[in-house]
């Protein structure tokens, strides 16, 4: 198998995996008991919550465990506007959030929120300038993602922070990390952020955990009422066998994370340079992102017959972005991309695992792709 | 108290020497579509069919949905059975429609005595019944022009029968007495109501559908197997022969001008599709076309794709708009499952510009450059065969043996 869909979701590393399974085999006890069983489950949950925190450089109870990134995403943005509601009533962020960011924003959109969508620049990335110009006194909340889905742009979140403070904006900022963690140095301080979401199953650890980082300070509303697990802040027991592979995976990523980066530098410029020599025709749509994720157009090629063509080759790609199925990206529209190029973009998404003969695959493939449309 | 489904038969009645071969038809589609109901006999007597079950378990409620959709029934009731006497008809009434005399404020009684060594008349009995039960019930009034309920009264050979009044059925000629017919599906709103119309005047169903995958998915696939399954509810049974079609479309889109793509590739499905219909003795194709809607179905596009037919092509929406296929589709349950956004072959290579009036003397040049017998056969041959019924769909192989396929 070769697989390039690592933005949608990764492939969980061995060492997660057995620690996942060691909590479901051994440390099956609920870490609110107050037996041993308890206490050890208890102790691995903090485990986890360490490795979390370090790898974003925050304290360990600036952590809360959550399903995912739209859990920690919706979390975000209720507590940011509850907690910023005498700032404002208004909302800044990007028209290339992913759904978890954009639909509770438009949510309160719907209640009478007055909120400005940023346009990326042909990158696909964000400016400062764009937020300064959106900056008002009543602004409650910016929340920017730090690496976008589909395109890989990086947008400049600390010196957003830097010009939120310039101005003396008293609005909230909140930050979906969930594609950044791993692929762009992560640090809450320096970021300035209020919250910043992260999710497992993206760095190579099971599905249905994430994080969400909460400032010291800053007063985050719950939106699961209960039993009060995660400082009443994320009520619900917590799931154990993904958090400690969460744990795990942080880890590794963070004990990685320079040698990672070199590799995945190395296997793009491969990629890009196979690309070059045996499919001319394509290109990338996006320069300056992380090497993790490509967006490539091959002319006239419908992507959803390439992904397919290459499917039955064993090599597994996006049409955009694997979450809006049937839909045109958002996204590749807000970029100002035409709509036959949209039509005709793969998101191609790499991780560590892949080899070179991965990629060898994935450009034979395109290449007959390619050939297939545009025989004459 | 026992209760059975009075099932009215429609123009079935009017035929002649033909009528029992018919009725007997309609009554073995009803004892197997009923089969999962629990145990019941189908008895067919004064053109009306009754299901009377044969225990307690049998799930009535069903089995009246079941029946709703069983073509060659015109209407249909849930019927008490009781002794033929007036006080028999009252106390069966009173009881079995309680809670309807109780709801209503008026009311009439009709009655019909096809057992005329009846004491009473239609009349009288509807007068007697109509009587006793205005007494019983406080809060009725007769009212013989609009009431608000009638109870039914049916004094038949063996038992009387009593009932309100009885909802439409699916209508038309029961499956498959007027032979079997091919509908070409492609997975839009059009094809499963075309399907309907003409399954509903007793034919049975073949299906073709062409598939071009990588072009088309998967997905498109399993959305024709699951329109013909709503379908087949009304239908019984579908085979279904999935005709590959990406040879044919890159073929022509090679081979062909762009322009004349759309209606070159409408005539590979008729000949393929004539093709499958011959192999399992299918007399007419089925199409879901409707004048004017696209361009391929102008009517010079029609005539290019008629002039290969070698059989009759039906095309009942032919004179319908869209709001009417809706309609239609919505009725038969397969409008939610037709709008599902897959693409499926009739968009693979669309022509920017679509020639609306081809000249068959235009196309037949440009079809002279492939090898038509050779790319028609293929697909014919390789095609999968499946079994679609109500319960699910199963491969059933290929409509030939796999030899001298590549």
């Amino acid at each position: 198998m070769h697989y390039f869909d690592n933005a949608a979701t990764t492939r969980v590393y061995p060492e997660a995996s057995l620690r996942a399974a060691h909590a479901m085999n051994t440390l099956y006890g609920n870490p609110s008991s107050l037996h041993k069983a308890g206490r050890e489950a208890a102790a691995e949950l903090a485990r986890a919550r360490r490795a979390v925190a370090a790898a974003i450089g925050a304290a360990d109870g600036e952590v809360v465990f959550t399903s995912g990134g739209t859990e920690g995403d919706n979390q975000a943005i209720q507590s940011a506007v509850f907690a910023a509601r005498r700032v404002g009533r208004h909302l800044i962020t990007t028209a290339v959030e992913h759904p978890a960011v954009l639909e509770p924003i438009r949510a309160f959109q719907a209640k009478d929120f007055d909120v400005t969508f940023l346009k990326p620049e042909k990158d696909g990335a964000v400016t400062v300038e764009a937020l300064e110009a959106a900056l008002r006194d009543d602004t409650a909340l910016v929340s920017v993602m730090l690496v976008n889905n589909e395109t890989g742009a990086v947008n400049p979140v600390a010196a957003m922070r830097e010009a939120m403070t310039r101005r003396g904006s008293r609005a909230v900022l909140h930050c979906d990390a969930v594609q950044g963690l791993f692929k762009v140095p992560i640090n809450v301080h320096a970021l300035g952020v209020d919250m910043l979401t992260v999710s497992a199953h993206k760095i190579h650890a099971p599905k249905g955990a994430g994080a969400l980082y909460i400032r010291q300070g800053f007063r985050a509303i719950p939106i699961l009422l209960g039993g009060g697990q995660e400082r009443t802040l994320r009520s619900g027991t917590e799931n154990l066998p993904s958090i400690a592979g969460f744990g795990v995976a942080a880890h590794l990523g963070r004990e990685r994370f320079a040698e990672t980066a070199r590799r995945m530098l190395e296997l793009r410029r491969y990629f890009d340079a196979r690309l070059a020599a045996d499919v001319p025709e394509a290109h990338v749509n996006f320069a300056g992102g992380v090497p993790h994720i490509a967006s490539v157009c091959l002319p006239g090629c419908r992507s959803e017959v390439v992904l397919r063509i290459l499917s039955d080759r064993d090599v597994y790609v996006s049409a955009g972005s694997a979450c809006a199925k049937g839909k045109r990206s958002h996204v590749l529209t807000v970029c100002g991309l035409p709509s036959d190029v949209i039509d005709c973009t793969i998101r191609v998404s790499f991780s560590e695992m892949n080899e070179e003969a991965d990629i060898d695959a994935l450009v034979s493939g395109l290449a007959a792709a390619y050939a297939r449309f545009h025989r004459t | 108290m026992q209760e059975v489904i009075l099932c009215k038969l429609g123009e079935l009645v009017l035929k002649g020497l033909n009528r029992q071969k018919f009725e007997d038809r309609l009554k073995n589609e009803l004892a197997a579509r009923l089969a999962s109901c629990g145990a019941c006999v189908v008895e067919s007597r004064q053109s009306t069919m009754y299901i009377v079950p044969q225990d307690a378990a049998f799930d009535l409620a069903r089995a009246e949905e079941l029946c709703g959709r069983v073509f060659g029934i015109v209407a249909l009731c849930r019927a008490a059975v009781c002794e033929k006497s007036v006080e028999a008809i009252v106390a069966t009434a009173c009881d079995y429609l309680k809670d309807r005399l109780g709801a209503v404020r008026s009311f009439k009684v009709e009655a019909k005595r096809s057992d005329k060594k009846f004491p009473l008349t239609s009349i009288q009995i509807a007068q007697e019944v109509g009587g006793l039960l205005n007494d019983a019930f406080a809060n009725l009034h007769a009212d013989m022009h609009a009431p608000e309920l009638t109870v039914h009264v049916e004094i038949r050979e063996t038992a009387a029968y009593v009932h309100a009044d009885a909802v439409p059925g699916a209508g038309g000629l029961p499956r498959g007495i007027n032979g079997r017919a091919t509908l070409l599906i492609s997975g839009g709103i059009d094809s499963p109501v075309a399907g309907w119309l003409m399954a509903r005047r007793g034919l049975e169903l073949h299906a073709v559908h062409f598939f071009s995958y990588p072009y088309t998915s998967e997905e498109a696939k399993e959305k024709v197997l699951t329109l013909l399954r709503i379908l087949s509810e009304w239908t019984g049974p579908i085979t279904l022969h999935i005709a590959p079609f990406t040879d044919i479309q890159e073929e022509i889109r090679d081979h062909c001008p762009e322009e004349l793509f759309t209606i070159i590739m409408r005539r590979f499905m008729m000949r393929v599709s004539q093709r499958i219909a011959q192999t399992v003795h299918s007399s007419a194709l089925i199409t879901g076309e409707s004048l004017g809607q696209v361009a391929s179905q102008t009517l010079p596009a029609l005539v290019a794709t008629d002039d290969l037919a070698v059989m009759p092509v039906f095309r009942p929406l032919i004179g319908l708009d869209k709001s009417d296929i809706i309609a239609f589709a919505r009725r038969i349950g397969t409008f939610d499952t037709s709008i599902l956004p897959y693409e499926d072959c009739c968009t693979v290579f669309t022509p920017r510009h679509p020639v609306l009036k081809p000249r068959i003397d235009q196309v037949e040049q440009a079809e002279r450059k492939l090898n038509l017998e050779e790319l028609v056969e293929a697909s014919v041959r390789s095609a999968e065969r499946w079994t679609v019924r109500p319960d699910g769909a199963s491969r059933t192989g290929r409509d030939v043996p796999m030899e001298g396929i590549r």
